[in-house]
């Protein structure tokens, strides 16, 4: 299996289905843990990373998981394949770009990914479309049990699953949700959200784990206590309290826009339109600005039967070249599709070979542009 | 207003703690930051940013106390001065090696937990479960005599002479 098979399209997770995915992108579960009997990684000598490599791969690349498995040898691969990885959400950053022998076990389907010697031994992550935490935590709980039939887990009863770093001891487990929250972003109310996940004890990244401005509004919401709480506690505690709450904020954002501030939602979503179907060079971030305004527009269209003169003319636009179903008015999913296709490595492993910034931007902005044009 | 260190400058750096139900804020200015130790980047989210601060603030003996500063893990060499530098842990026995120093973080980290009370591996013997389920018992004992909630703890005493038989 080749990294293009996954450049060309997005993953099911991102496809726009699932509970609440107009504003709740995503929800993921990782758990961290270690091997019994071996030294943390930060010691260990290249020797020794390599035997944990060998017997983790052994055992992921040995479990049913209802789906193909193919494996990354990370320290090894391309950078530009690294930086796609990145881009899907499969590893983090700092797996990537470590030191070491270090890998990834990947099913096809991308709902879950493990990474041998990022930070810990093994980090095990499941992500599903929408507000799923509940099967999301069902899944990786018995990927835990299968691998953990095979191995043994550093672990103490009184500070659960040893992990390298004390802030992740216990439950080990880290709870992400990504959301889309552009309302909040234009109403000037997204410090509200940043303020109530402070409160709450919950970590907020960008897109990619960075920066309080996040690309394209989307954020990822994590908590950050691990211990002395149950998996099942954490979990609830999303469910139930702050995402709903989160949900809410953004809802009563969008209807505020609806209902007070009409002529500054018209301007933004045409604005989006008219630069992303003009521009002939755009940059990934301006990219990911416009596309979340245009996607804003069609979800309330869907979720809220918004009608203003800008949303009219938004739906009203026929999809080309990168879209699933063609039939229809532009889509959701093909924003989503737009959102990951113009990200510079997919753009550049679909074109089939590295481009310098300009080149990019000039490729994204032909992509966007055929994509939202009437022209065949 | 002005930074709450040298007074002399505007405090531009804002900066507060809720921490045990207690708010504490801090008014600083770019050049104290600087002094002590607090990378200030423009875009650095506020959690990360109270995080370095918790970090810094510290000495070394405070955190750690006087007497575990030399102490090496027998089993990996590792040093507290080293997971100063790199925040990371070397083994899992450095988890008991360093079991007092080490609390202070953990307390900070977890909102004043330090017991584990979520999934355990199948793999422990029955031994290792049941002292599991007494470590929690005792902890929840703990909470129920502070908040003075006595019937909940001559409930939970009872369940641990049960565990215990």
């Amino acid at each position: 299996m080749k990294l293009t098979d996954l450049s060309s399209d997005i993953n099911e997770w991102f496809s726009g289905s699932g509970p609440l995915a107009d504003i709740v992108i995503s929800s993921r579960i990782r758990l961290a843990r270690n091997l019994a009997g071996y030294k943390f990684l930060n010691r260990c000598k290249t020797a020794e990373k390599a035997e944990i490599l060998k017997k983790l791969r052994d055992v992921l690349m040995s479990l049913d998981l209802g789906d193909k498995v193919f494996y990354i040898s990370v320290d090894k691969a391309p950078v530009l394949n690294r930086h796609l990885l990145v881009e899907r959400h499969l590893i983090s950053r700092q797996h990537a770009f470590g030191k070491g022998p270090r890998g990834a076990v990947i099913a096809q389907r991308e709902f879950f990914t493990a990474m041998i010697n990022e930070e810990d031994h093994l980090r095990i992550q499941v992500i599903r479309g929408g507000l799923q935490l509940s099967k999301c935590a069902e899944q990786i709980n018995h990927i835990d049990d299968m691998i953990e039939k095979k191995v043994s887990y550093a672990f103490s009863p009184r500070y659960g699953y040893l992990t390298a770093c004390p802030t992740n001891l216990g439950t080990a487990i880290r709870v992400s949700v990504m959301l889309h929250l552009p309302a909040l972003k234009i109403t000037g109310q997204i410090e509200k959200f940043f303020n109530a996940a402070r409160d709450m004890n919950l970590a907020v990244r960008g897109l990619f784990g960075e920066g309080t401005e996040a690309a394209g509004d989307f954020y990822q919401i994590s908590n950050q206590i691990t211990l002395g709480i149950s998996e099942a506690d954490i979990i609830d505690q999303f469910k139930n309290a702050v995402i709903p709450e989160i949900v809410e904020y953004e809802n009563a954002a969008r209807n505020q826009l609806l209902s007070k501030q009409i002529d500054v939602l018209d301007d933004k979503i045409s604005r989006a339109m008219a630069l992303l179907r003009n521009a002939h060079l755009i940059s990934s971030q301006e990219a990911l600005f416009l596309l979340s305004h245009l996607r804003l527009g069609l979800n309330m269209r869907d979720q809220m039967g918004a009608s203003t003169p800008a949303i009219d003319t938004l739906c009203t636009l026929s999809q080309n070249d990168i879209a699933a179903d063609k039939s229809r008015g532009l889509s959701i999913e093909t924003i989503n599709r737009l959102f990951m296709l113009t990200l510079p490595a997919h753009l550049q492993l679909n074109y089939g070979k590295p481009l310098d910034a300009t080149h990019r931007d000039v490729l994204r902005a032909k992509i966007i542009r055929s994509a939202l044009n009437q022209e065949t | 207003m002005l930074c709450q260190i040298c007074n002399k400058n505007d405090a531009t750096i804002h900066l507060t703690e809720i921490a045990d139900g207690v708010r504490a804020e801090m008014h600083i200015c770019e050049h104290c930051a600087l002094e002590q130790g607090i990378a200030v980047k423009s875009q650095i989210p506020l959690n990360e940013l109270l995080s370095s601060l918790l970090a810094v603030q510290p000495t070394d003996e405070e955190l750690f106390g006087p007497s575990e500063k030399g102490a090496a893990c027998p089993h990996c060499g590792f040093t507290l001065a080293q997971f100063r530098k790199e925040a990371v842990l070397g083994c899992p026995y450095d988890y008991e090696v360093f079991e007092k120093p080490l609390l202070n973080l953990i307390k900070k980290a977890h909102n004043g937990k330090t017991t584990h009370c979520g999934k355990v591996p199948s793999k422990t013997s029955t031994g290792t479960k049941e002292q599991i389920k007494l470590i929690v018992l005792r902890q929840q004992l703990e909470d129920a005599l502070r908040s003075e909630n006595y019937e909940r703890a001559a409930k939970l005493r009872d369940e641990i002479k049960k565990s215990q038989n």
